[in-house]
């Protein structure tokens, strides 16, 4: 579905990718983990075309999207939850999911958009009740559900998420991965960036490990979780918490 | 729209009908007048500063261009007013396409600096230009409004057609707060990058705005142009421009409400202020800071508060 080949992405002069190349399968989850800094981030705003110079090639279901504007990316069916939920706070929660759907306004898909609606308020309960209440007054758990909801409003074929579980209690967090879990039972093909790696680990299929704008380790997460390395480095302290 | 909104209107337009019957045709109904005259800008300028989270520090130049092109045409060529308000707004409109489209690209502070300097440009050319607009002393005998046959002569005629036209302009921008579109401007302004990947052409619609407040601008300089009849550069500079967003800002930024009030209280207010004379400005300034320390989103958000508060 997604394939990236020697990815470079530069702000101004620093260069914060330093030719990155991995795949993601219809169908699959696939995990990207690395320590803060590493280039998750501008990994996922490279693929929706948020970072204007890069070089390399990105391609969406085999059309190359490597210097579409986002508009253009998004209607192909690519949808992103972007790190710290970036809602638009004083917004109500109703306002903020019709905004992501609002390329599909225009294309006059009126009640396709409700039934995706009600899904959404199907796997979201507390999103209905709140749906006129400002985004900004949610809490973290319910602020990280409307972002996904907000992102799954687009259609998507292909969900990025980019810390999805960051400042939220570990219950809280845990329900989260339930959701994402389930939204690829249901058929949507996912790239998970978590710095919590040993619940990446979990929901994944495949995991990328990324240090300093390169892949330095990629397989299957059921092996890279008893890698010898991966574990001193990235599971430590967080590893004893989740398995104790 | 909301049925809030049309109530305000109703009232509104009920109140703007009612005030000539008790004032007559008095000093206060021309004060009114330039108040809808400023309205007008500040209207276009809160869609642009509260909406869509860009500043503007050259309104007073699109005031401005509306003002010399429907005067200068109507004047020295012979066209009717009518007409020439459209050319101002074709001309106005297309100047401030010219320069949004490179500006707005930009992130941050170029649009206020870019319109800065455009303003500056337009003031020296209406002192310079003087074949056309009579340079620094300006050019009088500018031809007033006529409706068929009849002459709009006094500000009671005025009065009407000014707030007439600042009802339809509240319309229509209100009507794009409240769809999509106004959702979208909304979004950029909370977060441009993420409005980006909702699919908003983020863009395109910062450069539609601020053509939008141009034009609405504009609108407001042929009016005055043609109520007025005498233009001179001074109305149109750095001075003034600094004014309307002082206006929007009292009054309050995200709302077109807020914004009309802004325009009232800052025109009004240096009238009753006169009787302290050389204190005036000091007054002035003071009341200014004082709501904007105490009400910083501004009046309107401010009674707002307090009329929910008395619930
Ligand atoms: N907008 C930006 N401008 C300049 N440098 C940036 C910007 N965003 C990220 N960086 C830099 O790029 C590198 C990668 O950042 P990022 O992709 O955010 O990492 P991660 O998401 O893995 O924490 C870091 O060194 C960071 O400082
Ligand atoms: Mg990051």
């Amino acid at each position: 579905m997604l394939t990236i080949r020697n990815l470079r992405s530069y702000y101004g002069r620093m260069q914060a990718l330093k030719g990155v190349s991995l795949h993601v399968e219809e169908g699959e989850i696939v995990a990207l983990i690395g320590a803060n800094g590493a280039g998750k981030t501008t990994l996922l705003n490279s693929i929706v075309g948020l970072v204007p110079s890069l070089t390399g090639q990105i391609l969406f279901l085999n059309a190359d999207i490597t210097h579409q504007s986002p508009r253009e990316i998004i209607r192909m069916g690519v949808s992103l939850v972007p790190e710290g939920r970036q809602l638009f706070a004083p917004l109500t929660v109703m306002e903020n999911l019709t905004l992501g759907a609002y390329q599909r306004y225009r294309r006059k898909e009126k009640s396709k958009i409700k039934s995706d609606l009600d899904t959404i308020f199907e796997r979201f309960p507390v999103l209905k009740e709140r749906r006129s209440q400002v985004a900004g007054t949610l809490s973290g758990g319910e602020q990280q559900m409307l972002a996904i909801g907000r992102a799954l409003m687009s259609g998507p074929k292909f969900l990025l998420l980019d810390e999805p579980s960051m400042g939220l209690a570990p219950l809280i967090a845990a329900h989260i991965f339930q959701i994402i879990s389930q939204l690829h039972q249901q058929g949507t093909t996912i790239l998970l960036v978590e710095q919590n790696a040993a619940a990446a680990f979990k929901v994944s299929n495949r995991t990328y490990v990324i240090e300093t704008g390169r892949v330095v380790l990629q397989g299957a997460s059921e092996e890279l979780l008893h890698n010898q390395e991966v574990k001193r480095a990235y599971l430590g302290r967080e590893y004893k918490e989740v398995w104790e | 729209m909301g049925r809030k909104n049309i109530l305000s209107l109703l009232i509104l337009a009920g109140v703007i009908l009612a005030l000539p019957l008790g004032l007559g045709n008095s000093y206060y109904l021309n004060v009114l007048v330039f108040v809808g005259i400023y309205s007008l800008i500040t209207i276009g300028l809160s869609l642009l500063m509260g909406y869509t989270g860009q500043i503007s520090l050259g309104h007073a130049a699109f005031f401005g261009l509306g003002a010399y092109t429907s005067g200068v045409l109507s004047t020295k060529f012979g066209v009717s007013p009518w007409l020439a308000l459209l050319a101002g707004i074709f001309v106005t409109g297309g100047i401030a396409f010219l320069i949004a489209a490179p500006a707005l690209k930009l992130k941050g502070h170029y649009l206020a600096m870019a319109t800065l300097a455009f303003g500056y440009i337009v003031f020296i050319v209406f002192n310079q230009a003087s074949s056309l607009t009579g340079g620094p002393s300006g050019f009088g005998q500018i031809p007033r409004f006529r409706l068929g046959n009849f002459l709009l002569r006094s500000d009671v005629h005025y009065y009407y057609l000014v707030w007439t036209l600042v009802i339809v302009v509240l319309l229509v921008s209100l009507n794009i707060i409240h769809s999509r579109v106004g959702r979208a401007l909304r979004s950029i302004h909370e977060g441009e990058l993420t409005a980006n990947i909702m699919g908003v052409n983020t863009a395109k619609y910062k450069i539609q705005v601020f053509v939008l407040s141009a034009v609405y601008a504009s609108l407001a300089g042929s009016l005055y142009a043609h109520f007025i009849t005498f233009l001179n550069p001074t109305p149109f500079g750095f001075h003034f421009s600094i004014v309307l967003v002082a206006m929007v800002a009292v009054g309050g930024m995200a709302s077109v409400w807020g914004a009309m009030i802004g325009a009232a209280l800052l025109t009004i207010l240096p009238e009753y202020l006169r009787a302290f004379q050389d204190y005036d400005i000091l007054i002035y300034g003071s009341i200014l800071l004082l709501i904007m320390m105490f009400l910083p989103q501004g009046l309107f958000a401010g009674i707002l508060r307090l009329i929910k508060k008395e619930r």
